[in-house]
């Protein structure tokens, strides 16, 4: 038996389809999750994907966090659930208050779309095991509110606990402090970042580079050892 | 009937990217003299019934939740009488 791994569609999500077919390529069955479900169909893992949920009115992710599927997955996500954000993913997460900090609108106010130097910089949450701390991989990043700010309190707190899970490399595309790129919580099971694995697991799309799948090794070997 | 006004604004601290293409337009279009633009978000609430101490609460409530992100926004809240002859 495999994995069942969910994926929440928001009106104007965008890469639910994407996020279900890396996951599949991994291994691991998708199971789709639609906004106003208010259970999480018994999956082992939850990923919230990129797009712009509700147009990014207000602020990124401020109205999807409200859905209705947020309830139980904040509820279990608190309990141990591995939930993933992938950019508008992430937004949702700091806006829930699952993660710190939040995204501000890129400094040089572009979006941006480019292929993206990454350190992986904690190797040891639920979803970056099958990486090593300190390995440089390229996956693609795309968004409008990209930029990382936090506290610097917080900052400083998420370094020593080594939950700034990702850097950026070589190019700060968004000024985001301390060129932060993902960050998880206490526990490691809930990690967010705004580089999207999920357009880099195979070799015909994206990066030509297959850095991405391991964010969907790493969770699969993990709910199957489990 | 009132209004209840939430203006939301970035925390000084927090880099307002916006304000300042903002403010860097407008020596171009010939307005001097303006040193800082910063810019922001008002609600413009319409409360049914009276706007007293429980309904104020509320909205504090909603602003703090919803409407403003703390980590980056701080809000602040008045009411706003609306003219009869508006009606």
């Amino acid at each position: 038996m495999t994995a069942r791994i969910g994926v929440v569609t928001f009106p104007g999500s965008l890469d639910d389809r994407d996020t279900q077919r890396a996951i599949r390529v991994a291994g691991a069955e998708p199971v789709a999750l639609w906004h106003k479900d208010k259970d999480l169909k018994q999956v082992d893992a939850v990923v919230l994907c990129g797009g712009f949920s509700y147009g990014d009115y207000l602020r990124a992710g401020a109205i999807a966090r409200f859905s209705p599927v947020m309830e139980p997955l904040l509820e279990q996500a608190k309990a141990g659930l591995p939930v993933l954000g992938i950019c508008n993913g992430f937004q949702i997460l700091t806006e829930a208050h699952l993660l710190p900090g939040t995204m501000l609108r890129n400094d040089h106010l572009h979006f941006i779309c480019r292929d993206q130097k990454l350190r992986v910089e904690n190797a040891g949450t639920a979803w970056t095991t099958d990486y090593s701390a300190g390995q440089e991989i390229h996956i693609p990043l795309k968004n409008n509110d990209g930029q990382y700010v936090a506290d610097a309190y917080t900052l400083d707190k998420l370094e020593a606990e080594g939950r700034v899970a990702f850097r950026y490399l070589d190019f700060n595309p968004n000024g985001s402090q301390r060129d932060i790129a993902g960050v998880s919580n206490e526990a490691g099971n809930v990690v967010g970042l705004m580089p999207h694995p999920e357009h880099a697991v195979e070799p015909l799309i994206g990066t030509g580079r297959t850095d991405g799948l391991p964010f969907f090794t790493s969770i699969l070997k993990k709910l199957v050892n489990a | 009937m009132a209004r209840v006004v939430v203006d939301v604004m970035l925390k000084p601290e927090i880099l307002d990217p916006q304000g300042q293409a903002v403010q860097r337009a407008l020596p171009r279009l010939g307005f001097d003299g303006i040193s800082d633009v910063r810019q922001g978000k008002r609600f413009e609430l319409e409360v049914d019934g009276p706007v007293d101490e429980a309904a104020l609460a509320r909205i504090h409530d909603l602003a703090e939740s919803f409407l403003a992100n703390t980590v980056i926004e701080d809000f602040s809240i008045r009411v706003e009488e609306v003219a009869e002859a508006a009606k």
